[in-house]
């Protein structure tokens, strides 16, 4: 016991003579932020890497949102990991050791789709299906990819950057004009 | 921009336009069934011819869908075969018009999304906003005690009104009345401090609105005093009686690994067995100070989450005791001038004060560049709050992980197979909001 927090010590110090070994977890780059464990996985991992993190514990997927980044295209991501116009951040949590791990995917504006978390957390389905309806991400292989919030036959996605508030107009019945 | 067209029906669609696969996944957690539990399945008539079932619509504006839940329900006979949650039509963009708020500002919006139990909105809002600002060690103890007895009041005040709409529900109207009157003792109080009722905008970044006004400790030990012995009567009421057991026992039941599969979380995941409190596993404010117990139930029905939420009432009277006598002295807001307002009686006295407080209120404060996810427990489950910040003075994006949203998908697991009068006790022992739902 009293000899690790010196050996690691040791190593650390080795790394950072090697110079950038950025941290990872099953080869996606780890980054903290405010104290919270981030995930950048790459997209065609995605549900590779949710699969091996469910085998680890973390068994329950308790939030699934997205970002939509289109103002911030140059903002500060790991080395490795090209910025895109979309980010579909997952919160992972672990019950039994009480920890949480926050997944980020970039996803690009051209093909804006991710494979669906459904077959692995079945309660995602309504939230893919709101990030769907807000942000028009679509998640392949979803079994009900329909808008959840808005009405069916809405045009354009609400949460998108590109679409300001105030452009539906509002009739106010019965105000004095 | 490329628009993406609607890719399907937010309707429950016909059997025949589905194939064997897509039904069983509209099942959802099927999938993840024990075998036991799958053979199981075979008692209910599966896939019957279309003629034999019939698709009615529950609500938008039924009395017991708690507000504008619409569910749509296949039917052969009185059972259950598949139901459908449609929602939506609460929504009022409430994540795009916090996108458009100050950090000060943004209490008032999501105040307003689970409006039965708005100071844990507040609360999980001002935390995340907190830990991006880097403050959230610098909260002061009274501030924090504060914000723990809103929360338990408030907590109570839900599980009042849940008392209230369940038995309403039921049949049991005059229970309505009672949970009502129990629900309007706390509403007092919070009239009292925050000067509203519901919707309070109270708990803020770096602290509260104000400090606990003078009597306030005899007003809760006034609502202390007062409920136990009318939740002894809910136990005459309700509790013991062959009716109100035989309408809840058995139904809606889940099981853990389905609970979990779903992300149900509160006191419906508490309801299959399983001990996960946010409260307890990752203590927030000084919940690690205090003595409770986390209700758990063991067969995951409709009358385990009552009886939850119930004890929960008596669980959060014990933590309130406890604040009561440990509730510290001292300042009730961080005193940072970049967060929050000067005192009112410096700005009388200061330059810099008047402008500091010029400009909060009118600019908001700048939060660091980042992104963060709290989450609390709220009393119908894990509320988390997901800011990205750009380092100016609104969230870039402003995420609620609303309990009720989730939750809302077990409907279909817990009516399968049941009949359709006990769908009621079902929606109700979820106990969603509707606010919180749409958002």
């Amino acid at each position: 016991m009293t000899d690790t927090p010196e050996e690691q010590s040791e190593d650390f110090s080795e790394e950072v003579e090697a110079e950038v070994p950025e941290p990872e977890m099953f080869g996606c780059p780890m980054t903290e932020s405010r104290g919270q464990l981030v995930l950048h996985v790459a997209r065609d991992r995605y549900l590779d890497v949710a699969k091996q993190l469910a085998d680890e514990g973390y068994a329950m997927c308790v939030d699934l949102t997205a970002v939509d980044y289109s103002e911030y295209m140059d903002r500060s991501l790991p080395a490795s990991v090209t910025p895109e116009r979309f980010e579909v951040v997952v919160n992972l949590l672990d019950i039994t050791h009480t920890r949480r791990i926050r997944l980020r995917t970039q996803v690009p504006e051209t093909d804006a789709t991710v494979p669906t978390l459904f077959d692995l957390h079945p309660g995602t389905e309504a939230m893919e299906r709101e990030v769907f309806d807000m942000f028009g991400i679509s998640f392949d292989g979803h079994p009900d990819p329909s808008r959840i919030l808005m009405p069916e036959d809405w045009n354009g996605y609400p949460l998108r950057k590109d679409f300001q508030v105030g452009t539906i107009p509002v009739q106010f019945k019965g105000a004095a004009s | 921009m490329t628009m993406i067209a609607d890719e399907g029906a937010q309707e429950l669609r016909p059997r025949s336009e589905l194939t064997a696969r897509e039904l069983l996944r509209e099942v959802g957690s099927v999938l993840r069934l024990s075998e036991a539990d799958a053979a199981k399945l075979g008692d209910l008539p599966e896939d019957p011819d279309e003629d034999q079932t019939m698709v009615i619509n529950m609500g938008p504006s039924h009395p017991s869908t708690h507000g504008v839940l619409r569910l749509m329900l296949e039917l052969q006979g009185e059972t259950v075969l598949r139901c459908k949650p449609i929602i939506g039509y609460l929504h009022t963009g409430m994540e795009k018009t916090g996108e458009q708020l100050t950090f000060m500002q943004g209490g008032t919006n999501v105040t307003r999304m689970d409006y039965a139990s708005p100071l844990n909105n507040e609360l999980v809002f001002s935390m995340a906003t907190e830990k991006l600002l880097g403050i959230d060690g610098d909260i002061p103890e009274r501030a924090q005690w504060m914000r723990m007895l809103l929360s338990e009041l408030n907590r109570m005040s839900s599980h009042l009104l849940f008392m209230a709409t369940n038995g309403m529900d039921l049949g049991a109207v005059s229970m309505m009345i009672y949970g009502w009157r129990e629900r309007e003792e706390v509403l007092r109080f919070f009239q009292k401090v925050t000067g509203l009722r519901m919707n309070h905008n109270f708990v803020r970044p770096g602290g509260l609105a104000a400090d606990l006004p003078p009597g306030w400790r005899d007003d809760v030990l006034r609502i202390l005093d007062l409920l136990p012995e009318r939740l002894e009567e809910y136990d005459i009421l309700m509790t013991g009686q062959p009716l109100w057991r035989e309408r809840l026992q058995g139904v809606g039941v889940i099981t853990p690994s389905e609970a979990l599969a779903l992300g149900a979380t509160g006191p419906i995941l508490r309801s299959t067995g399983v001990e996960w409190d946010l409260r307890r596993h990752d203590p927030y404010l000084r919940y690690d100070e205090v003595e409770f117990d986390i209700i758990v139930g063991s067969y995951g029905d409709a009358f385990d989450r009552y009886a939850i939420r119930l004890n929960e009432i008596r669980e959060s009277m014990r933590i309130v005791h406890q604040i009561l006598d440990r509730m510290p002295e001292g300042d009730y807001r961080i005193q940072d001038k970049k967060v929050t307002p000067p005192p009112r009686a410096r700005i009388d006295e200061s330059m810099e004060a008047l402008i500091h407080h010029f400009k909060i209120f009118t600019e908001g404060f700048k939060v660091p560049e980042g992104e963060v996810y709290v989450a609390i427990e709220s009393p119908r489950g894990e509320i988390g709050c997901y800011i990205a910040s750009d380092g100016s003075p609104t969230p870039y994006r402003m995420h609620v992980r609303a309990p009720s949203f989730v939750n809302i998908q077990c409907l279909p697991h817990m009516m399968r197979g049941g009949l359709v009068a006990d769908a009621v006790a079902v929606i109700s022992s979820v106990d969603p909001v509707l606010g919180e739902v749409d958002r």
